[in-house]
């Protein structure tokens, strides 16, 4: 399937003009279709339309949880650790709050300074309610508050694609990545790169 | 003469799309048929106010034509799967398939979230759902009456395949609201939230590592089967998803501001 698609966005994306590519359609399954907007660790605004071009590993956490949240950053970190230099430079890693009430721009800046996350290529974001929701929804991630104001939610990495597709998914956690996803991420780099190269 | 049709002219829009407007429900604990570790099946259910029926073909017709991006053909796959509106005869008119009265139904959870927001309303969530669903025309919480459990199993023997009857024909509860059972599902905000795990003894499965904490699910009512058809129906559901017999009404939060609602 992405094997058919590939060629066929590639033909479509060099018949444009290079101004006319951030205007051009996404695709009806992009997760880019989300007009939302989002905060980064800086307090800087944006929409997810924005990372359009750069493939990106995301996934869902809040800064409070102790236990598998610190799981996801290190398997992300993971999928990081075991890309070259070129592929890393051209993946970026988008990890987004579902915990907005307590998740303020300070508590996502701590963390990723706590943790070394590079903010050239890591986000961490928070969003309103609705949309931590409907983001959900989208990432296939399930999520519900519970009384003592920890969350129950379920764990996954996703892969989009430079089209914001998601093409890749795994619930395997752990700083060891799971092989058949990061094979999926340098796949998708080298698709993405070649299309710049050309 | 002018001046009347002119009236007419204004209000026709307004009569064509009415909507039935919004019961104020108290809230209060609520036992919930969905038994958490961490609430013991007791959930505080705010003050909310919800729509007295379902959202209506011809309510969602007029949204439609008010956000384009949500017709059918426009809506993106992601939001809404190829089903959506299927029955429709065309992106702008239901059709005789799809009468003016009858509960929308074949709506995605984006697309009913889209039309609540669209509203400065929401999507109500599963406890406020559960919460309402629990009244009969004279107690908020009449579950406990085998009559009232026997007359909501009753519609779920009733062969899906035929047509929907239009909303608001049930006797309204004791809040005001009508057909919250016997008429089509609806979806709940967090419907995706209900992470049912069967029961307790799945704690040592594997599959609670996808779990960030504890909040392990069982079900406290066994009897309450119709609530339960319900849980196991929504929560397989994905945002995207949509189903001939699935419909939706929207919920707020009561605002001083917006006074006494009728």
């Amino acid at each position: 399937m992405i094997a058919l698609t590939w060629p066929l966005l590639a033909a479509l994306l060099l018949a444009l003009p290079v101004p006319g590519l951030a205007a051009a359609e996404l695709p009806g399954d992009s997760l880019y279709l989300l007009q939302d907007r989002f905060t980064d660790q800086s307090g800087k605004a944006f929409s997810l339309a924005d990372r359009r071009g750069k493939p990106q590993v995301v996934a869902m956490f809040y800064t409070s949880c102790r236990y598998i949240c610190p799981l996801i950053v290190d398997s992300a970190k993971g999928v990081d650790h075991a890309l070259t230099p070129a592929e890393r430079a051209r993946l970026g890693v988008l990890l987004i709050s579902i915990d907005p009430s307590r998740d303020d721009t300070a508590a996502l800046a701590s963390v990723a300074r706590k943790r070394g996350l590079d903010p050239a290529r890591w986000t961490l974001a928070r969003t309103d309610a609705g949309t931590v929701r409907r983001v959900a929804a989208m990432l296939g991630v399930r999520y519900r508050a519970l009384a003592d104001g920890e969350f129950n939610h379920t764990s996954a990495l996703g892969l989009l694609d430079a089209q914001g597709r998601v093409v890749a998914r795994t619930e395997r956690l752990g700083p060891i990545p799971d092989p058949a996803f990061l094979a999926a991420v340098k796949s998708t780099l080298a698709a993405s790169g070649k299309r710049r190269v050309k | 003469m002018r001046r009347t049709l002119a009236l007419l002219l204004c209000l026709a829009p307004a009569l064509a799309g009415a909507e039935a407007g919004w019961a104020p429900l108290p809230g209060g604990e609520f036992r919930s048929v969905l038994r958490y570790e961490d609430t013991g099946g007791v959930v505080k259910v705010a003050a909310f106010e919800l729509q007295r029926r379902p959202v209506t073909n011809a309510d969602f017709l007029a949204f439609v034509k008010r956000h384009p991006q949500w017709q059918r053909g426009h809506a993106p796959t992601v939001f809404a799967e190829p089903r959506y509106l299927e029955r429709w005869k065309g992106p702008l008119d239901p059709g005789p398939q799809a009468t003016p009265a009858q509960p929308v139904v074949q709506v995605s959870w984006f697309a009913a979230q889209a039309y609540c927001e669209a509203r400065g309303a929401r999507l109500p969530t599963w406890s406020e759902w559960e919460y309402a669903a629990a009244a009969d025309a004279t107690r908020a919480d009449a579950r406990s009456d085998p009559a009232w459990r026997e007359r909501i199993l009753a519609w779920y023997s009733v062969p899906s395949g035929s047509a929907l009857p239009d909303v608001g024909r049930s006797p309204a509860d004791v809040h005001g609201v009508q057909d919250l059972h016997g008429l089509v599902w609806e979806w709940v905000e967090d419907h995706s939230a209900m992470l049912v795990s069967g029961d307790n003894r799945d704690q040592g499965d594997p599959d609670q590592m996808r779990f960030c904490g504890a909040g392990a699910l069982s079900m406290d009512d066994r009897e309450n089967y119709a609530v339960l058809m319900r849980v196991a129906m929504l929560s397989a559901l994905e945002g995207r998803d949509t189903t001939r017999n699935l419909g939706f009404r929207c919920a707020r939060d009561p605002s001083p501001a917006r006074g006494r609602t009728p």
